[in-house]
Order: C-alpha cells, then sequence, then structure tokens
C-alpha cells in the first residue's frame, strides 16, 4: 500500500518537473520534439533510478560510519558523473542502438538537478506515506526515485506533444521560443494541481 | 573590456535568466516572495564569485580532459561551505530554501562561467564577471519574486498592503511559469527598443 | 593555457583536487560546528520563551512517553512553581511532517503555538506559521473551546485552500494537551539536562 502511495504521489501530486521545479533546463531545452522528449526521459529514468541506489548505499555505507556526512555534495556529484561516464561506456559496448536513442543525452544528465535533487533528497527528508513521518529505506528509496522518473517522463512527454502542435501556430515575435513554452508549462501545471489531496 | 563593463553586463546583455535563460530550476522553485528570491541570489553570487576565482587560478593547472570533473569538485566545495555558513548564521532562511542550496552544485550559470570565462581570464576579472552575473541573477530573482509576492500575497518584502489573499495562484507552480513568461517577453521588449 | 593531458597528470591533479577541497571542508567545518549547534540550541530557547509566559531561570528539559510515542517538553518555573510547559510536537501535513511547539500554562490553557518546522506550500500551508491563523491558538482553552477546525465543527478556522495543513496544526496541539494531562498525571518523571536533548 505504501508502494502505490509513494508511486501515485511521485509521478501526479508532487510531480518533480511541475511542482518541485528540479530538472527544468531538459524540460525546456530538449522538448521541441517528441521523439528527443522521449530519449531523454528514457535516460534520465536510468540514471536516476540507478544514482539513488548508489548514492543511498554510500550515504548509510560510507559517509555515516565515517562521520563525514558533510562531504555528502560532493560525494553525490561525484558519484553521479562518474556513474553517466559508466552507463555509457556500458551502452556503448552492450546495446549500441539504444546508445544512439540516449547516448547524445546521457553527458547533459549530470548537470540535471533531478538527479542529485532526489538522490539527497531521500537521505534527508523526511516522507510521510501511512503515517508517521519517517525516512526511506532502501527499498522505498529506489521505488520512489523511478517514480519520480516517470513523473518526468510524463511531463516530459506530454509537454513536448503540446509543444509540437504550438510549433504550427503562428506567435507573437517576443514570445517566440522560450516564453511560449513557459506559458504552456503554466497551463500543463495547473491541469497537474487538480492531482493535490489525491495522495 | 573594463572591470566596470564586466561587472555591468550581467544586469542586461548578458543577464542570466532573461536573457541567457539558464538556471531556470532555481528561479522558478525560490521566488514564492521577493526575500527568497534575493537570498537564492545572493547565495549563488557568492559560490559564484569564489569558484570563478579558485577556478581561474587552478585552470592553468588542470589536465584539459579533466576539467569539468575536477571543477564541479572545485564548486560544490563552495557549495558545501555555504551550507555550512548559512546553517550557523542564518538558519532560517537556509531552511526556507532547503535542498536548493546544495543544487547550486548542478545549477548550469555557475559551471557554465568555468567554462566560458574563468578558465581563460585572470582571477580578478573572473571575479568581477561573477559578481556581474550574480548581480543579474539576483536582481532577476527579486523582481521575479517580487512580481509573484505582489500578485500573489498582496505583500511587497513580506510588507502586507491589502487585507486578505492574492490571486494565490501566483505562488504556486503555475504562476511561476506564467510570471517569468511575461517578465521574459517585457524584457525583451525593453532590449528590442534599445536596441533600434 | 591547460597542460597536456596523460594518465599520470590526470590521476594526479583531481587527486589533488579532492583533496584541497576535501582538507578545506574540513576546516571550515570544525569553524562553523560551534555556531551551527548554538544556533540550533538557539532556535529551542527562542521557541520556548515564545510559547510560556514570563519565567526565571533555565527551562528544564523533561521526556515523557504517552499511547507509546516519547514526547520532549521543558518546564519553565517562576518563584519555584511551575509556570508552563512547552511542549515538542509533530503531526503530518501537506507536505510533510509540521513540528510545533505548544506551551500549556499549569492550568491547563494553551498560553501560545510556534512553528519549529514544516514543508507546507509556500504561500497555502504555509501561513500556518503568520500570526493571522497561529494566534487562533492563543490562549485557547480546550475545556471551553472545541479544538478542531471549523469544517469539522470546532471553532479554529482554517487556512484558504489549506484544510490539511489546519488540520495537522490542530492535531499537533491536540496531542500537546494529552501530553500535558499526561504530564499533570505522572507528577513528575526523569529529568535530564537541557544540552543533551537540544541537539534533537
Amino acid at each position: 500500500m505504501e508502494y502505490i502511495l509513494i508511486i501515485i504521489s511521485a509521478i501526479f501530486v508532487n510531480n518533480i518537473l511541475l511542482s518541485q521545479f528540479m530538472g527544468i533546463c531538459p524540460f525546456l531545452g530538449v522538448s521541441n520534439k517528441l521523439s528527443t522528449a522521449t530519449g531523454m526521459s528514457g535516460a534520465v529514468c536510468f540514471v536516476i533510478t540507478l544514482a539513488t541506489l548508489v548514492t543511498y548505499l554510500f550515504q548509510y555505507y560510507v559517509l555515516v560510519p565515517l562521520h563525514i556526512e558533510f562531504m555528502q555534495t560532493i560525494a553525490f556529484i561525484l558519484i553521479i558523473a562518474a556513474l553517466v561516464q559508466m552507463v555509457e561506456i556500458v551502452l556503448k559496448k552492450v546495446s549500441p542502438s539504444l546508445y544512439q536513442a540516449l547516448g547524445i543525452f546521457l553527458p547533459l544528465i549530470t548537470t540535471n538537478c533531478a538527479v542529485l535533487g532526489v538522490a539527497l533528497m531521500v537521505v534527508t527528508k523526511e516522507f510521510t506515506y501511512g503515517g508517521e513521518p519517517h525516512m526511506l529505506n532502501l527499498g522505498e528509496s529506489v521505488v520512489f526515485a523511478f517514480a519520480t522518473s516517470l513523473g518526468f517522463g510524463l511531463a516530459m512527454i506530454l509537454f513536448a506533444g503540446l509543444r509540437e502542435q504550438i510549433a504550427l501556430n503562428k506567435v507573437p515575435k517576443p514570445f517566440q521560443g522560450i516564453p511560449i513554452a513557459l506559458v504552456t508549462a503554466s497551463i500543463l501545471a495547473m491541469a497537474f494541481m487538480g492531482f493535490s489531496g489525491l495522495v | 573590456m573594463g572591470k566596470i563593463q564586466l561587472i555591468t553586463k550581467g544586469f542586461v546583455k548578458e543577464n542570466p535568466t532573461f536573457s541567457l535563460l539558464l538556471g531556470m530550476c532555481p528561479t522558478l522553485a525560490t521566488t514564492t516572495s521577493a526575500i527568497n528570491g534575493m537570498s537564492m541570489g545572493l547565495a549563488t553570487l557568492f559560490v559564484l564569485v569564489l569558484s570563478n576565482m579558485a577556478i581561474s587560478a587552478a585552470a592553468p593547472y588542470i589536465p584539459d580532459k579533466v576539467r569539468i570533473p575536477a571543477y564541479i569538485v572545485i564548486i560544490a566545495a563552495f557549495v558545501t561551505i555555504l551550507q555550512f555558513v548559512m546553517q550557523a548564521y542564518t538558519p532560517d532562511i537556509y531552511e526556507t530554501l532547503g535542498l536548493f542550496i546544495p543544487l547550486i552544485v548542478v545549477n548550469c550559470i555557475v559551471l557554465g562561467r568555468a567554462e566560458a570565462f574563468a578558465n581563460k581570464n585572470g582571477v580578478v576579472d573572473s571575479a568581477c564577471d561573477g559578481l556581474g552575473i550574480g548581480i543579474g541573477f539576483t536582481f532577476a530573482l527579486t523582481l521575479l519574486g517580487l512580481v509573484r509576492e505582489i500578485l500573489g500575497s498582496g505583500s511587497a518584502f513580506g510588507f502586507k498592503f491589502i487585507s486578505g489573499d492574492g490571486i494565490l495562484v501566483f505562488v504556486l507552480a503555475p504562476g511561476a511559469f506564467m510570471a517569468l513568461a511575461y517578465l521574459i517577453v517585457l524584457f525583451r521588449k525593453i532590449t528590442a527598443k534599445k536596441g533600434e | 593555457m591547460a597542460v597536456q593531458s596523460s594518465f599520470k597528470n590526470m590521476t594526479l591533479c583531481l587527486f589533488a583536487v579532492c583533496i584541497v577541497s576535501s582538507a578545506l571542508l574540513a576546516a571550515v567545518y570544525a569553524v562553523t560546528k560551534e555556531p551551527i549547534d548554538a544556533a540550533a540550541r538557539a532556535k529551542t530557547t527562542n521557541a520556548i520563551a515564545q510559547v510560556v509566559p514570563e519565567f526565571e531561570g533555565e527551562p528544564v528539559s523533561c521526556t515523557i512517553e504517552v499511547g507509546g510515542k516519547e514526547y520532549s517538553y521543558y518546564v519553565v518555573s517562576k518563584d519555584g512553581v511551575p509556570v508552563g510547559y512547552a511542549i515538542n510536537t509533530s503531526s503530518v501535513g501537506y507536505g510533510g511532517p509540521v513540528a510545533l511547539m505548544v506551551g500549556m500554562t499549569a492550568d491547563r490553557v494553551v498560553y501560545n503555538t510556534t512553528v519549529l518546522s514544516q514543508s507546507e506550500t509556500p504561500g497555502l500551508g504555509a501561513k500556518c506559521t503568520e500570526p493571522e491563523f497561529a494566534d487562533q491558538f492563543r490562549n485557547f482553552n480546550p475545556s471551553e473551546k472545541k479544538l478542531s477546525v471549523k469544517k469539522d465543527g470546532g471553532d479554529i478556522d482554517a487556512i484558504t485552500a489549506s484544510t490539511i495543513t489546519s488540520r495537522a496544526y490542530v492535531s499537533a496541539v491536540e496531542a500537546a494537551v494529552t501530553v500535558f494531562d499526561a504530564i499533570a498525571a505522572a507528577g513528575t518523571s526523569t529529568t535530564t539536562e537541557m544540552e543533551e536533548t537540544a541537539e534533537n
């Protein structure tokens, strides 16, 4: 039951893009075409889940026992950067077709704040799913990370679909590009507000 | 370019928010009020100036292929220092801005300035550049925060001037996107007129 | 400009950058640790001072178990008589836990409340920190008035569009009243030094 709450909450209610504002750069940057948006979402999904798993273990098995929690930010960003590099190398060897689809997005993901954001969130924030406030355990953290990245993908793909339609219309000159995209995002965020109170 | 120009260019010509459209996450997330926006801007300014200086000093000794990870470590160190300082002396602001303080590490503005300016210029010039861009960012965040606070809560910098609530949606997520969109449009209109 | 990359100098360089950064961090950590602890202590002390009537001396930190949950509270006295109890309670709001310091006077009246931490939506639930809402609990006598929001038939005006947060605030105050009754029933309990628990 708690897992279902985590999943619904992370995808719809607390959508990482539309209500927490993490990962806005790729959200605005690579959402021109539906196909690139899908590729980016896939890559983010993969990296967020993997990065959260590794940073969670690192936090509780290295940083906490050694009492160097203050190295958290440096350690996490290095782990994420290394992980992204590794994923890139492995993907290139194992599945060239998948690499072709996701490869160009991977270097961009290191500086996607959603990845670091989720990794930090699960080890610093108390969650209240199912009553009492508590820190997430490993299973919950990974589910939370995966669901969050699904929410990222959902918002991203919806947004790219909308932008493809808008591109066919005549937009006033000062609104062209980012401003009209922001207005669209605003309306999409209003739609997602309808989910608030669901969990 | 003179030192003064380095500092002022971040205000309009290379304004990181309105003209370069960088660092959107903290811009949207922390501008629920003018004070919050300003605090976030100043926090970024602090990291920007120090990391720019450190990177410009260290750049000649860093091999080209590992420069990005090296820069990220340097930036992350300054961000953590900022976290300690804020926890110690401004704990309330630290709590309000929350997760977005450590997330300065992945703010594209900071790494962007390291790559575009600090690694090819001297320490003093880099500090001026960081200061200029930081001031531009702070200005943009304060302005956006002010607009959202006036419309959303009917107050400015915490001083309430209407009773009751404002247009609530402006302090919520949709209002952030909307207010930023219109500010960018306004900024484009003004700079386009100047260019004529 | 930058030196030529070779495996040796790349490793050396990254290693050096990491070492220097870690050393710098450890140094700053050592310097700021004391002020950070002081700030945390000051926060608790200020919260206590806000929610109880005037008192003399230092608040005494105690803990009590009510319904299987441990609560920490602080007793303040004047002229050797306990005049107020600052009780630390929390409940689940919309965006996460809402932690309160609730002050009770010796005659079972809520003297004042203050928010210790919350992560409610700015502009909506976060308004629970503002006097417009929080002042409703000033001098609130739970024996005379009903401690719940108007929607649930009580006497508290909920924050516009934030019933969940308002309910959370109310239930945290309610918990404090329950804890107060338990304290009154128990009379005395284990007393610890203020410094030890303030770090939590």
